[in-house]
């Protein structure tokens, strides 16, 4: 029976991931996401795991990697500053295969930035982030219910696929409070036979990212090549609020979706008929049902809190032809559902020339 | 006939491929033989950072884990927390441990974590081909200190040992050499202190070993040797720094080394 409780997104997140059976946190204090750690800093203790403090993002992501490679559960959390620092970690954690859970409350950038909410890391997210050829996967949610199950979700893909997995959200997914569906306990960590637990009864195992002989490294890429196409082909998470008929579909993500939920509203009660699509997995990207929806609708507005990162997926989803625009919104700013209403509204009724791109 | 010298168990029956003269492969083998003493070898997990010491897996018959250039510590904080009772060691270089990594190595240090650092400084960076390390010696000729390392533009040299040996959390810290074979004794020695700290859960241990690196140095092996014996030793003081499970007796700096007239 699952309890509901008023919590902030943090503390839910936090509490999803102690449902999931992490038990080992290491982190670094940085605005906006120390909710998270000073929640489990008394949380883990308490249910028998590790909070630990670390020196610098750096050893936070090593500790994460360490203890992933002794089979624990684990995760660290950090925002955009820290998470650049953690790109070391997290390439060699995804060339070792080792899962682990990294949750960014981003901020705003390049630099110090600022500690509103944005989505320009969207790019670092899911574009690897780190050197060499891999992915994370990256989930993002725009509900404090969702930062409490996504985290749950991410655990157990990290585990299932090992690779690390990311929460990406922001300050206002962090800091603000809805109801929750708690999950009573259910931990179902798989056997991790690979994990450095001492050679007893067994041979000498090795976990590593190096591989110098001829052909070897070639070999691993396009191994977790195949592991990335297996998470695209069974993994893509969706939510499609589509119409029979439609003149207009949105494609936005996080926080920034519930801005253009409330203009899809309000679109529909002006009798638009418009369609939203929002990825929940960034990688893997839902690129298929971008191209379906887009093949019935023709025209595609992408609203993001950034100067236009998401959007280049989209432009590469969509169907043939189909007139693209793009609703950005950097640096802190959030895009309000009337100045959404408002550009669906122009877009609706403009021609072909009012398209910024025709994919 | 009794048998007096063999191959430790956990030494993997197979050749180096370190250079001529290096050192490594008799700190592989202490490793090895103090794994063996202790029945350590299915709950040791080790750790070698980026170097000439990452092949660590091809020789020691031992669960291991690689880090990143540096960060071994930081790893092996998170494998030792999550199995305390296991054995976990880092192995790294002077670059590793004392530059690129130093942040880490000071906060594992100065949080006490229960593991081993085994540092091995050949006062050159080996595995990229011979620049100038932390450890480098003043005057010291290498790739990036073509004329010699000057301390008005690099610096000097980085005594690990010392800097660590007076954080609360280090139960030990020694330097030990391996130019003679009664220096490999000692450090033998020093091995088993570091090992038995950890196994006593004491703390932080961390031994230091002088080693040659005579491709990078440009020397013979035996020049190597004698350049330990003449200049390394000058610059690096051997000894226990800090040993709390001592005796008091016992913790002083080491006595004034007989064995350095071997050669």
């Amino acid at each position: 029976m699952a309890k509901r409780r008023m919590m902030r997104g943090s503390i839910a997140l936090a509490e999803g991931a102690i449902t999931a059976g992490c038990r080992y946190y290491f982190g670094y204090p940085i605005t906006p996401q120390n909710e998270i750690s000073e929640h489990l800093s008394s949380r883990l203790p308490e249910v028998g795991g590790v909070f630990l403090q670390a020196e610098s993002e750096i050893a936070s992501i090593n500790m994460m990697l360490g203890a992933a490679a002794a089979g624990a559960r684990a995760m660290t959390s950090s925002s955009g500053p820290g998470i650049s620092l953690m790109q070391e970690g997290l390439s060699y954690m995804a060339g070792s295969e080792l899962p682990g859970l990294v949750v960014n409350i981003t901020r705003l950038g390049p630099g110090l930035g600022g500690i509103a909410a944005c989505q320009g890391d969207y790019w670092q997210a899911t574009r690897g982030g780190g050197h060499g050829d891999y992915r994370l996967i990256v989930l993002a949610p725009n509900s404090v219910q969702e930062m409490h199950d996504l985290a749950i979700r991410a655990l157990h893909l990290a585990d299932q696929y090992r690779n690390p997995a990311m929460i990406l959200a922001d300050a206002i997914l962090g800091q603000m409070m809805e109801p929750v569906n708690l999950e009573p306990p259910l931990v179902e960590i798989p056997p991790k036979p690979w994990a450095l637990t001492g050679a007893r009864g067994r041979k000498a195992q090795l976990i590593k990212s190096l591989y110098l002989a001829d052909g070897e490294m070639e070999k691993h890429n396009w191994k977790m090549y195949a592991k990335y196409q297996r998470l695209q082909e069974a993994e893509v998470m969706v939510e499609e609020d589509l119409e029979e008929q439609m003149d207009l579909l949105l494609v936005s993500f996080g926080s920034c979706s519930r801005m253009v939920n409330s203009a899809v509203a309000l679109a529909r009660s002006r009798g638009y008929r418009v369609g939203h699509i929002r990825p929940i997995t960034l990688f893997p990207f839902p690129s298929r049902e971008i191209r379906e929806a887009s093949r019935r609708v023709g025209k595609v507005l992408t609203v993001e809190m950034n100067t236009g990162q998401m959007w280049e997926d989209v432009r590469l989803a969509v169907h043939p032809g189909t007139l693209c625009r793009l609703l950005a919104r950097p640096g802190g700013a959030i895009p309000a559902p009337k100045e959404i209403f408002e550009e669906i509204e122009k877009f609706v009724r403009a021609g072909d020339h009012f398209a910024e791109n025709i994919c | 006939m009794q048998k007096i010298f063999a191959r430790p168990a956990t030494l993997l029956d197979t050749g180096f491929h370190f250079c001529p003269g290096c050192h490594h492969g008799i700190v592989h083998r202490l490793l090895c033989e103090m794994l063996d003493h202790y029945g350590l070898r299915e709950r040791a997990v080790g750790v070698p950072g980026v170097g000439c010491g990452v092949f660590l897996y091809d020789y020691i018959d031992i669960d291991v884990c690689e880090a990143p250039h540096g960060r071994a510590t930081a790893v092996a904080t998170g494998i030792k927390r999550v199995q305390p009772d296991h054995f976990v060691f880092t192995y790294q270089g002077d670059g590793d441990l004392g530059a690129i990594g130093t942040a880490e190595v000071i906060h594992a240090a100065n949080r006490g974590e229960n593991f081993t650092v085994i540092f091995v400084n050949n006062a050159v960076y080996g595995m990229t081909g011979g620049q100038m390390a932390p450890t480098t010696l003043l005057g010291q000729c290498t790739t990036t200190s073509p004329a010699g390392r000057d301390s008005r533009n690099d610096g000097y040299p980085l005594h690990l040992a010392e800097l660590l040996a007076p954080l609360e959390g280090v139960a030990f810290a020694a330097r030990v050499s391996l130019h003679t074979p009664a220096h490999v004794k000692k450090a033998r020695r020093a091995l088993q202190r570091a090992f038995e700290t950890q196994l006593e859960k004491r703390g932080f241990s961390f031994l230091e070993f002088i080693s040659a690196c005579p491709t990078n140095w440009r020397l013979t092996p035996y020049q190597s040797v004698e350049h330990i014996e003449k200049n390394m030793l000058r610059a690096f003081p051997l000894g226990t720094y800090k040993d709390t499970g001592a005796p008091a007796s016992a913790a002083a700096p080491e006595e004034e080394d007989t064995a350095n007239a071997v050669l």
